[in-house]
């Protein structure tokens, strides 16, 4: 193509957005076009709307931080504490170096300073094992073996796509217990994005199609129902309507083509042979209304050089030259074809949002469709209305050429189509109604139900229509008949005629008042009551409207805004953003995410476009849907259908949180309790950091002797069966918050830890007092006493953790007494046997000595009881409060009992 | 329009296909195992006021029982200290620690006599008790050289470096180390005064007062015939008054085996504490091991503690089943019993009483 000849006028094309071909856009009916680029790199959509892929902590994570803080104040403050008691117990006479126990030439000649750094070093090394360090490989193996349970899960399993779930990162599982808010697309997420054409109405007459395999083979059935009821003019008036009102492609013989190959919108086959067909559209939508007026007869054969072919009830192909395509806007919301017929008739056609379709037509006609138009959209549907007018020649000679013009213009174009377009649509009277459905999910509604019984806030993020949208809200439950909406868009803010910006400040102010300043205080978040007395708010918001509120033109009111937009969103139960660009939604996950108390968010959506918002959550997860593996590349989970989202949360959250949050806090008291007796035994030893327990203890503890219960109990605790966490969704509330994690809770673990470290020591110490332990009258050394304490501890600490299982299987029996009998048998081994490679055999015969005296045995057992004692005693003192107290009373285990009490 | 675009695709599209369509269709449907989909058969325990309570009870029941068993035997167990460091003047010992000297030659002695006002019936065990001597400090438990004094010669030519500073005396020490270097090596004698007056010397047995597999295994003289030949390179501990291989005239209990120092060479755990130095064999059935009546204990006195303000003292104890005097045990034992039970009734109680309320509340409900 030249634009420019020498002996030719310039030719001028214009170049619009509707002229941009964007990623994934298939070239048809011609062999090559020519392009220009406009944006390139960087300024790409795709670049655009991408965000870098940050590293995604968990709540859990910062709470071990924040934890781990505590415990090294702790560990410090130990050292310094024995360090200066070192000092101050040295310097009376005659203890720091007594006749027996002199220094060697080298420790006198130190410097006084030099040795009190090292001896607080020395302390922080004896005291180290306070600092769980192998809490974190526990952590992560639990993290990396516990993540197999959700790919192996069959319940995520889709037979359809032959694929479970997968897991991208193990770090976030007990995110999954955690969410608070769930930000999920709508379009193949919510819904199967598959249109189906449900019903239509024609001048005022309903039309069911009922039986699909009729429609599909048996024309004659629904059409002699339209007989009887609208004529059939009219009836065909609308079919061809339908048929000639779109911007579909027909794509002849797709049979070869792979089912991955097709681009969204692309229809299956069609079960009549002569016809295998598929339609192209850029809505899926047209396609369904394609395919209704086919089930009535009427087909489209596709576009031939500007001629519209149909082919009839009689089988008789009717030919339509199209003039000129109307195109569909956002504004507008309708779309129109201007034909010509053989006969040289010219008829517009028009379709669109009730809205925008009702104030064109004839009044008369309005009231007759209006009913059927309101049922349908309350029902979830997404209804058009068609309309249709016939145009003089003069009439079209007008339109025409003015949309020539407009269309040319080289300023101020769209506002010169908009005019033209909306000259040219009036006066058209409406033929009829359609009603098509956006297919949910399975068990979209059930599952989005579940999520908000669990006390969580669903919000929708779509870039779809408001009515769209809206209807999906309804059709999934998210918005029930008596819920409220408050609305926030581009169309309440322009209906006064005051400046935007103060409407919508206004319309915040309304709305807060109403949603949340009157709204019937609710008691700190955890019952709220389903009974009907209270007002639901649903609320909606536009893109447009959004990004005039994250960015007013006064940089002051931000703040106040986005205030005011958190505190309605939060008093809501549903919140739907329609319209919104996948930067947006980013935006909006990112804005929740940093608001007041930092709650927890999920991102649930299949398509490139929520990758952003997938991202930008605390856990993003892609449902493995029809757009592709975007989504579930960037995704940290992926599931094949969004009802496994309850599953995923309720049960396998839910269970995560429970183990880890009880490994974690766990972790901190055994090695509280181990090390805790250590740092007493430095009082009775001059500060002289002798470690109370052998070296082979010391080291083992963590890795041999009290890893593996908690391991398996972090892997396998139930302490709910999954079915009762997913029939009761409000049990996901208990943990909401990081219930187990808070200071409470290990505050409560931190003192446990401490009186059993008490009890460890000076129950023994009360014992050595006379060391004459053994019926032979010899005695007990320092290293008996370590051997008692320890004991006393592995076995204290591995009861505490039977107490607390719920959930024993034989993993855990096989695990629990194993590694109890593994001490045992480890114990005996290491004192039986001279080990030529140890300097000092301080064991040898330490445990078969100890467990030779009947006195060791009783006070082991006596302060393994008393240890656990209160554990006991809370059973019993746990009041059960509440109405659901007594059934949880049945299956809280020990350790969360403090949860209980709170409400 | 030539092409199609749709809003919602963007990327995903070619990929997918590529991932979809490229490689065979692999079935990856989850294994319906029982592990794999979390349901293994498990107990469930509850833990319930109604499991607890009677926990409670029978653990009560049992422990003061047992309690008042120890508790009894506990006090049965005779025992009488007799303090000796001397710090008082009027002690008969105070001479010999205030005038205690490490080059003395003469061994300084000091008899003090105390009135038995019960019989000791079985089996009595002689203890030296020392206090505020830390044998658990680090310095010095980690000063000593167990393969030396398991025998082997390596080490006792040249021991471990943890001895430092009781390594070497120009030659190398054995027992090499703190521990050893400061043995406790005041000899005590007890003697019965029969109430004509005449003095009986206790016989007081000096085997069996160490574990016997330090005895027998963990401690072992340097091979060869003659423990002086053996010993003959090596300096004796810097405040050892005799070699080690003149500890003891017999010579299964001589050198590292001689039971004093296996005794000694165990550290103590608390800087308070006891060892075990002889025993008193009962006699028959007929006498008691030690008659009510006065008795003298002498002291022959070597081992200096008031440079730490230390105090020596000599026990004689019987022993039960669970070793020596001990009311800790018993009383622990019948504390946690009587708690228990208490609280069991307690907590029945509470329990009983708030409990129906609120099952009658619940239902309500």
């Amino acid at each position: 193509m030249h634009i420019y000849k020498a002996d030719q006028e310039p030719a001028v094309r214009s170049l619009g957005p509707e002229n941009l071909l964007l990623k994934g856009a298939t070239l048809k009916n011609t062999k090559k076009i020519n392009g220009v680029a406009v944006y390139t790199g960087m300024e790409t959509k795709m670049a655009l709307n991408y965000q870098g892929k940050s590293q995604k902590r968990s709540a859990v994570e910062k709470s071990i931080n924040a934890f781990l803080l505590v415990y090294l104040c702790i560990l410090i403050s130990k050292a310094v504490v024995c360090t200066t008691l070192k000092y101050v117990w040295q310097s009376k006479d005659g203890q720091d170096e007594p006749w027996y126990n002199q220094k060697t030439q080298k420790e006198k000649d130190t410097n006084m300073y030099v040795k009190m750094f090292t001896d607080f070093l020395s302390f922080m090394v004896l005291f180290n094992f306070i600092i769980p360090v192998s809490m974190y490989v526990t952590v992560e193996m639990q993290k990396f073996l516990g993540s197999f349970f959700i790919t192996w899960d069959k319940d995520f399993f889709d037979p359809e796509i032959q694929e479970g779930a997968l897991v991208n990162t193990s770090d976030l599982n007990e995110e999954l217990g955690q969410v608070e808010y769930v930000f999920t697309d709508k379009t193949g997420t919510l819904t199967q994005n598959n249109m189906e054409f449900i019903e239509c109405c024609i001048d005022g007459f309903q039309y069911r199609h009922r039986d699909e395999l009729d429609g599909f083979t048996v024309t004659d059935g629904p059409v002699s129902k339209l007989q009887q009821k609208a004529g059939l003019e009219k009836e065909e008036l609308f079919l061809r309507a339908l048929c000639l009102c779109h911007t579909v492609q027909v794509k002849e013989d797709g049979a070869e083509e792979t089912p991955g190959d097709q681009v969204d919108g692309v229809d299956g086959m069609f079960p009549q042979p002569e016809e295998e067909r598929c339609f192209i559209a850029s809505s899926p939508d047209e396609i369904a209304l394609v395919k209704g007026a086919m089930r009535y007869g009427f087909t489209f054969l596709g576009l031939e050089s500007k001629n519209m072919k149909i082919k009839n009830r009689q089988n008789d192909i009717e030919e339509y030259k199209l003039l000129h395509v109307l195109n569909f806007d956002p504004v507008r919301r309708r779309m129109s074809v201007i034909v010509q017929t053989k006969s040289g008739e010219t008829l517009l056609f028009c379709k669109g949002a009730d809205s925008s379709i009702f104030p064109r037509v004839k009044p008369e006609e309005v009231e007759r469709i209006r009913l059927h138009v309101e049922r349908n959209a309350t029902e979830g549907y997404r209804t058009l209305c068609v309309a249709f007018k016939q145009l003089s020649a003069e009439e079209y000679a007008v339109a025409d050429t003015g949309l020539r013009e407009a269309r040319l213009a080289l300023q101020d174009r769209e506002d010169k189509l908009m005019a033209i377009y909306n000259q040219v649509e009036t006066g058209m009277s409406l033929i009829g109604a359609t009603a098509v459905e956006d297919r949910l999910q399975e068990e979209a509604a059930e599952t989005m139900e579940a999520l908000q019984g669990a006390g969580i806030k669903v919000w929708v993020l779509t870039g779809d229509k408001m009515e769209t949208a809206k209807s999906t809200c309804y059709a999934c439950r998210l918005f029930q008949r008596g819920t409220e909406l408050l609305e926030l868009t581009v169309r309440t803010l322009e209906d006064g005629r005051t400046k935007r910006e103060d409407k919508l400040l206004e319309l915040l102010r309304d709305y807060h008042r109403r949603a949340v300043q009157d709204a019937p205080p609710v008691k700190a978040g955890v019952t709220r009551s389903w009974s009907t007395a209270n007002q639901e708010y649903g609320f909606i918001i536009d893109g447009a409207t959004l990004s005039l509120l994250m960015n007013p033109p006064r940089d002051a009111d931000a703040c106040l805004y986005r205030n005011l937009f958190l505190q309605i969103c939060q008093n809501s139960t549903a919140v739907l953003c329609c319209r919104m660009a996948p930067l947006q939604k980013a935006q909006i996950v990112k804005m929740v995410k940093n608001s007041k108390g930092s709650p927890i968010t999920l991102s649930i959506g299949d398509g490139a476009n929520d990758v952003s918002m997938i991202l930008e959550a605390h856990v993003g997860i892609g449902v493995k849907g029809k757009e592709g593996r975007q989504a579930v590349r960037n995704s940290d989970y992926a599931i094949p259908k969004l009802k496994h989202l309850k599953k995923l949360l309720l049960a396998h959250g839910h269970l995560y949180y429970v183990r880890i949050a009880h490994l974690v806090q766990y972790f901190f008291y055994k090695n509280l309790c181990f090390i805790l007796p250590q740092f007493l035994y430095q009082f009775f030893c001059g500060y002289s950091q002798q470690p109370l327990y052998d070296a082979a203890y010391l080291t083992m503890y963590n890795i041999c002797f009290t890893s593996m219960p908690i391991l398996a109990y972090s892997l396998l605790e139930q302490h709910m069966a999954i079915e009762v966490l997913l029939d009761n969704a409000t049990l996901y509330r208990q943990i909401a918050k990081n219930a187990m994690l808070r200071w409470r809770p290990f505050l409560y673990w931190t003192v446990l830890g401490i009186f059993q470290g008490l009890m460890f020591f000076f129950g023994v110490r009360f014992l050595f007092s006379n060391p004459a332990l053994q019926d032979n009258g010899q005695v007990f050394g320092n290293w008996s006493y370590g051997t008692i304490v320890f004991t006393v501890l592995v076995f204290t600490v591995t009861l505490k953790l039977a107490l607390d299982t719920r959930h024993w299987t034989w993993i855990n029996h096989f695990v629990i007494w194993g590694s109890l009998a593994f001490y045992v048998f480890f114990s005996f081994f290491w004192g039986g046997i001279i080990w030529p490679f140890l300097k000092q055999q301080r064991l040898y015969f330490v445990f078969a000595n100890m467990l030779s005296s009947v006195s060791a045995w009783l006070v082991i057992i006596i302060l393994i009881l008393l240890s656990l004692l209160p554990e006991l005693l809370l059973v019993v003192l746990r009041k059960p409060r509440g109405p659901h107290s007594r059934q949880m009373a049945a299956v809280t285990p020990l350790s969360y009992k403090h949860l209980m009490e709170r409400y | 329009m030539a092409a199609s675009y749709n809003a919602k695709e963007e990327d995903g599209h070619l990929s997918g296909s590529s991932g979809l369509g490229g490689t065979a269709i692999r079935t990856r449907k989850p294994d319906n195992t029982a592990f794999k989909q979390q349901r293994l058969p498990a107990w469930q325990p509850i833990l319930t006021a109604g499991t607890v309570l009677p926990a409670f009870f029978v653990i009560g029941l049992i422990f003061i029982p047992i309690g008042i068993g120890l508790f009894v035997t506990s006090n049965n167990i005779k025992e009488i200290e007799i303090e000796y460091t001397g710090t008082e003047t009027s002690s008969p010992c105070f001479n010999c620690s205030h005038n205690f000297s490490w080059n003395s030659t003469t061994p300084c002695k000091c008899v003090l006599s105390f009135f038995l006002d019960q019989p000791f019936e079985s089996n009595v065990f002689m203890y030296y008790g020392l206090s505020n001597f830390y044998q658990n400090h680090r310095r010095y438990v980690k000063s000593r050289d167990d393969s030396q004094l398991n025998g082997d010669l390596n080490s006792l030519k040249d021991p471990s470096k943890e001895c430092e500073p009781y390594r070497f005396n120009e030659k190398p020490i054995a027992p090499c180390g703190a521990i050893a270097n400061s043995m406790f090596n005041d000899t005590l004698d007890l003697f019965y005064i029969d109430p004509n007056g005449t003095k009986n010397p206790i016989p007081l047995i000096k085997k069996g007062i160490a574990w016997w597999t330090d005895k027998h295994v963990k401690f072992r003289n340097p091979a060869g015939s003659n423990l002086t030949a053996v010993f003959r390179d090596t300096a004796k501990p810097v405040n050892w008054l005799k070699p080690v291989y003149e500890l003891d005239t017999d010579s299964e209990n001589n050198g590292f085996i001689n039971e004093d120092f296996i005794v000694w060479m165990r550290t103590a755990a608390l800087p308070t504490f006891r060892k075990l130095y002889r025993i008193i064999q009962k006699k028959n059935n007929m006498t008691p091991t030690l008659p009510r009546g006065n008795y003298t204990l002498e002291v022959t006195y070597n081992y200096p503690v008031r440079s730490f303000e230390g105090r020596k003292r000599m026990i004689l104890s019987t022993i039960s089943w669970m070793g020596g005097k001990n009311p800790f045990l018993g009383i622990a034992y019948i504390t946690v019993g009587s708690i228990c039970f208490f609280l069991g009734v307690v907590l029945l109680f509470i329990h009983h009483k708030y409990g129906n309320r609120n099952n009658s509340s619940d239902i309500s409900n």
